[in-house]
């Protein structure tokens, strides 16, 4: 809809293109914008693509091929990631933060103080400048990169590269960003385990081992299903690693999505956003029933 | 803990080897960073050997000193990162003002009450605490545009405030639990107002709640990108959102010092709040946990 009009003054002419207007409100009215569309965007390729599904599932070779299929529609590509970074993150943050807190409760007093800091340090910082520190390190130039490349022996490993790379280090950055928040509550759950339980347990014969199975984790066990549910919706919305890595080519999430679709470079696509968005809500939702369930039944009680 | 605290020498060497190591992995990208943010990127992005960035042989080569602050300059002076600096100083102080305000009268209000709406009330901010940060924006986006409000300050403030609501609600609101309701009955005894009460007799007691929940409404607005970046014009824009476009259009240039320089700026603040409330902010995480 664009036209050429000249201008002329008395110094000569120019001929400059711009849009009709006058042609454009004629086909708004005959097309208009912002339609009503139903389901449409929730269906569609980008989002649950649900005609390519049964294409897929109609005609393929094989349960790999499926998969892989699949895996190539952006939606399914996101959710994948999201729900493997939320699920092998959370149990190995948790792990982690565990095994330090075992560790800083064995230190002498004067020590505890900075090991408690260092260790608080990746939790607080900004996501996204943990995440570049963490990718100028991994980068093919930089020290950890460079280190790989010549461990492997392959040149051209890097994490643009390599998708196997670029899922490994952005979990690696997720337990080493959220370690840090189940040590804290797990060290303070240390400090209350009862010295008489212990104590009692080692005469009568547990080993260390022992003590911590039977003991220790019987008497954190509230605490860690509180860390892991709090941990899994924080990691549901993993998004700010996938910017500071750039590992947008071989790795999405829903959040990334709805982010991707906003800052589109030629036009926002509100509507592909919002209902990814939706959808987002709703995996939250799913993830958070059990937590909705306990704090109705704990209300319930407090009432009565 | 007398049979516990002896423990075998190869268990204590395990331990403090797995410390060691954590430490390490916890500490070293930060320290490789601030050491870097010093050097030229032909250094820090070393084609030869990272022990050139130790070293800064090009550093020197190419500035007469091995350490260089034209990443700061750049950034700093060049880029404007100052501005953006402001711009997060004013917009994490008024998150966490408005914030505690809103959140001390409605977590009291909410611990205080038995009726069934609390209950509600607090279950929707649970909902809320759990969604995505860019689900939200992409719903305000749109209406931003039309009320022509995009891109400043206050809208951005607003939206932080919103989202952290939900928070700090929770988190006052057990802090206000652990506060006898006796304490607030016989200040009304004594003839205090419901209000006078709350101000003179309650908050006193509550400051070691209030500044834990105010450090992590600031360490909320602080840490922000996906509000910021969205809801920011390019002039307005705070530091985080500011880092990032650093990447988009300086790396082009072969200048990604400045932003490796911001990024160092911009972690600072936060070493220094944690240096001074680490208590604060790990009796938060763990109140959040005993209690929540």
């Amino acid at each position: 809809m664009l036209i050429t009009v000249q201008n002329c003054d008395p110094f000569g002419c120019t001929t400059q293109t711009k849009v009709d207007t006058e042609a454009m409100a004629k086909l708004n009215e005959a097309q208009p914008l912002g339609q009503f569309v139903g389901l449409a965007n929730y269906l569609n390729r980008n989002h649950l693509a649900v005609e390519e599904i049964g294409a897929i599932l109609a005609d393929n070779k094989g349960f790999s091929d499926v998969v892989s299929r699949i895996f190539n529609l952006p939606f399914y590509r996101a959710l994948s990631f999201t729900l493997v970074y939320c699920f092998l993150v959370t149990p190995l943050a948790m792990a982690l933060g565990f095994a330090i807190a075992l560790a800083v409760n064995t230190l002498p007093r004067l020590l505890k103080g900075p090991a408690i800091f260092i260790s608080i340090l990746p939790m607080i910082i900004t996501p996204l400048v943990g995440s570049l520190l963490l990718a100028w390190m991994f980068n093919p130039a930089g020290i950890l990169g460079a280190t790989l490349q010549s461990l492997t022996g392959d040149p051209g490993l890097s994490l643009l590269a390599s998708p196997a790379l670029a899922w490994t280090v952005l979990i690696f950055y997720g337990v080493w960003t959220n370690g840090p928040f189940s040590f804290v509550v797990f060290y303070a759950g240390l400090q209350t385990v009862p010295h008489d339980t212990v104590e009692s347990a080692r005469i009568d014969g547990a080993s260390r081992w022992e003590v911590i199975r039977h003991v220790i984790i019987p008497h954190l066990a509230p605490l860690a299903t509180f860390v892991a549910l709090v941990q899994l919706m924080d990691n549901f919305r993993v998004f700010e690693p996938i910017v500071g890595f750039s590992a947008e080519a071989n790795a999405t999430s829903l959040s990334w999505l709805v982010f991707n679709d906003l800052v589109g470079q030629d036009a926002q696509l509100f509507g592909s956003a919002a209902s990814t968005s939706v959808i987002t809500i709703v995996g939250v939702l799913i993830l958070l029933a059990p937590v909705l369930r306990r704090t109705w039944r704990e209300f319930n009680q407090k009432a009565v | 803990m007398s049979v516990a605290t002896r423990r075998p020498a190869a268990l204590n060497a395990l331990i403090l080897g797995f410390l060691a190591i954590w430490i390490i992995a916890a500490a070293f990208p930060f320290a490789w960073t601030v050491w870097g943010s010093f050097k030229v990127e032909a250094d820090f992005f070393s084609r030869q050997s990272w022990w050139s960035a130790i070293e800064g042989t090009r550093t020197q080569a190419q500035t007469g000193s091995a350490f260089t602050l034209a990443g700061y300059a750049g950034a700093w002076v060049k880029n404007e990162f100052w501005k953006a600096a402001i711009n997060t100083l004013i917009v994490t102080v008024s998150v966490t003002l408005i914030s505690l305000t809103i959140g001390t009268l409605g977590g009291y209000a909410l611990a205080r009450s038995g009726s069934r709406y609390a209950f509600w009330i607090l279950i929707a901010a649970l909902i809320f605490r759990a969604m995505p940060h860019i689900t939200l924006v992409s719903g305000y986006m749109l209406p931003f545009f039309q009320l022509n409000i995009w891109g400043v300050l206050p809208t951005t403030i607003i939206v932080l405030v919103a989202i952290n609501q939900p928070f700090t609600l929770w988190m006052l609101h057990s802090f206000f639990l652990s506060i006898p309701k006796d304490l607030d009955e016989s200040a009304m005894v004594d003839g205090c107002t419901r209000f006078q009460a709350f101000r003179m007799v309650i908050i006193p007691v509550m400051w070691p709640g209030v500044i834990t929940t105010g450090l992590f409404s600031f360490l909320l607005g602080y840490n922000d990108f996906a509000v910021t970046s969205m809801l920011l014009s390019q002039e307005n824009q705070t530091m985080v959102p500011k880092i990032a476009s650093f990447l988009g259009s300086i790396q082009n240039e072969g200048n990604v010092m400045y932003a490796v320089a911001a990024v160092v700026s911009a972690t600072v603040p936060l070493f220094i709040l944690v240096l001074f409330f680490q208590r604060q902010i790990v009796s938060g995480l763990t109140a959040g946990a005993v209690k929540g």
